[in-house]
């Protein structure tokens, strides 16, 4: 049985139909890129899984239909969304957002602080600093760890690399491999091609509101008429 | 100078400051949630009044009873209102849910009416406070004003601490400025918003137990309050919880000392003028004019009658000039 399985995922922003019948499956510790050009409805994929925009359709987690729940019951249930926002939460330190990540009543969990202070020093540096203050980079990693300290079963990441120097990006990358190698499903929203060629299982391409082509990343890459129609610019 | 009239006006000042701020508190942490003014904040205030009226007179329960339950009471009505009113407004935008507060206002204001009638409730400072705590050269400084200051104080260092100390704290401080983050990362966004609501209205009543008995009890006392509290809200700066404080207290003090004041704006015109060495001769004429164009009568009147101007003043002036408000933050 899939973890996470999305069926016909339809979603409307007003009267614009964005999300028009998405098909996907991610299995337990499996890392999904979900590839797309600027606005064919990724991070709307993320949202409505999340329950922030609401989804017509089917969206079962382990099994159980989470479509129609609140944000937080579904993160509750075991998923973890960083949105591509990055927002931090200002007038807090970046212990003290790292601390909101740990949900009510949570028990053991996969993550602790220190992971991320050992992963990212910059972070243990400035564990008392507003969060406010730090670098697009930093924030970037502050939201991510925040989100894992929710010790997800699936973790949605949107656009982690986005603007950011290559040395951070590399950092990104670190992270990721950390998480797969704690057996943590990924499904990862990218538009730069080589991070997710890396350490994807599976990738999705979008176009249009559907996802228009799946496979693993080495016939992505050999498939040079997929990647012109709907990811090269 | 009579530094002890100043002094004990200073006081009373604080003492009003600081309920004002018990009632903007909360309007300024719901408005930061909701994002739109709540117009039936203030009826909030006069249930808490009624609602402590029946409870230590009516009832004979004492003030003492009253003062802890009338704001769980009227904070669980908040809740409610909450629940099942403005969650369900929300939906249709700001502009329903501002049109459905300012129903409840009315709504609330009727209900009293309705219930108590139009009369003034002999609401009554308990008899233990009722009697002068110290006096500066010869002016009383009553201990009720003093209870007042110190329940009003020690509220804001419980609540100062709950929101920077604890860890429910800082998920509502996160929840207020970033309520999706805050839902994602599983903590329950429509019950913190609840909760604040609640808290807020129970800040409220507390305010109404604790000011009522100062002033008077009647279906008019939000109506009178209302305007008021919005005003310190916009010129504190709106969603400012500091914002709010000093207005609160700059609009207190300010407003104690015109009502103690005797003096009318003649008599302040002529020290003014005696300060600067001005001869008063000089001005004659032009009182003279100012009378015959017809404010002669304004300047006859006393600074208090004059002073009920001053809070609306100051807010057009901070509209005009830093319409963030004093400590708010431009919007971008
Ligand atoms: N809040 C919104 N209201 C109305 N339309 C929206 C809203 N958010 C997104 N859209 C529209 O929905 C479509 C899909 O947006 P989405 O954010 O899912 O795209 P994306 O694939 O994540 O691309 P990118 O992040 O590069 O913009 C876009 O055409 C966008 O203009
Ligand atoms: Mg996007």
């Amino acid at each position: 049985m899939a973890l996470l399985n999305v069926n016909d995922l339809n979603a409307y922003y007003g009267k614009s139909h964005i999300l028009q019948g998405v098909n996907m499956t991610i299995d337990e510790g499996e890392i999904i890129s979900l590839l797309g050009r600027n606005g064919v409805g990724r991070s709307t994929t993320c949202k409505s899984i999340m329950g922030e925009v609401p989804p017509k359709g089917s969206i079962t987690f382990r099994g159980k239909e989470i479509a129609g729940l609140a944000p937080h019951q579904i993160a509750q249930s075991g998923i973890g969304y960083v949105p591509e926002n990055r927002d931090v939460f200002p007038g807090l330190t970046v212990k003290q957002n790292l601390n909101l990540g740990v949900k009510p009543g949570q028990g053991a969990s996969r993550w602790s602080e220190e992971d991320f202070f050992e992963l990212f020093p910059n972070l243990r540096e400035r564990q008392d600093v507003d969060a406010a203050a730090l670098s697009g980079g930093e924030q970037q990693m502050l939201t991510m760890a925040r989100t894992l300290m929710g010790d997800p079963d699936v973790v949605m990441i949107d656009e982690p690399t986005e603007g950011l120097s290559p040395q951070m990006c590399q950092r990104v990358a670190d992270l990721l491999e950390e998480i797969a190698r704690r057996k943590i499903a990924i499904l990862l929203v990218e538009q730069k091609l080589t991070i997710a060629m890396k350490i994807s299982t599976r990738v999705y391409v979008m176009g249009h509101g559907q996802i228009v082509y799946e496979g693993t990343p080495d016939e992505l890459m050999s498939n040079d008429e997929i990647r012109q129609e709907w990811l090269e610019v | 100078m009579d530094w002890g009239f100043i002094t004990v006006t200073l006081l009373d000042g604080l003492a009003r400051g600081l309920y004002y701020f018990l009632v903007s508190a909360g309007l300024t942490l719901i408005f930061s949630m909701m994002g739109v003014l709540n117009f039936a904040h203030a009826s909030f205030f006069m249930l808490g009044g009624y609602f402590a009226y029946i409870i230590a007179q009516e009832w004979g329960l004492t003030f003492w009873i009253a003062l802890p339950a009338v704001p769980l009471i009227v904070g669980a009505i908040g809740m409610v209102v909450e629940r099942f009113g403005l969650r369900h407004v929300h939906k249709f935008g700001h502009v329903a849910e501002l049109i459905f507060t300012f129903g409840l206002a009315f709504l609330l204001q009727e209900f009293v009416k309705l219930v108590f009638g139009q009369d003034t409730k002999p609401y009554a400072v308990p008899e233990v406070l009722q009697g002068t705590l110290f006096t500066v050269g010869d002016q009383p400084f009553g201990s009720y004003r003093a209870f007042m200051i110190l329940v009003s104080i020690s509220i804001f260092i419980g609540l100062y601490l709950l929101l920077t100390r604890t860890r429910v704290g800082m998920i509502i401080q996160a929840a207020l400025t970033h309520p999706n983050t805050v839902s994602n990362l599983g903590h329950n966004v429509p019950l913190i918003f609840m909760a604040v609501f609640g808290v807020g209205t129970a800040l409220a009543a507390l305010a109404g137990v604790i000011a009522l008995p100062t002033d008077a009890l009647q279906p008019g006392s939000a109506a009178r309050l209302g305007p008021i509290i919005f005003v310190i809200i916009v010129v504190g700066g709106l969603g400012s919880l500091n914002g709010a404080l000093v207005a609160s207290m700059i609009i207190g003090i300010l407003t104690t000392m015109f009502d103690a004041s005797q003096l009318s704006v003649f008599s302040v015109m002529e020290a003014v003028a005696n300060m600067l060495g001005i001869e008063w001769s000089l001005l004659e004429r032009p009182t003279y004019e100012l009378r015959r164009l017809m404010i002669g009568d304004l300047i006859m009147m006393s600074t208090k009658q004059v002073g009920a101007l001053f809070p609306y003043l100051l807010m057009v002036l901070i509209l005009i000039f830093r319409p963030q408000g004093l400590l708010g933050k431009r919007e971008s």
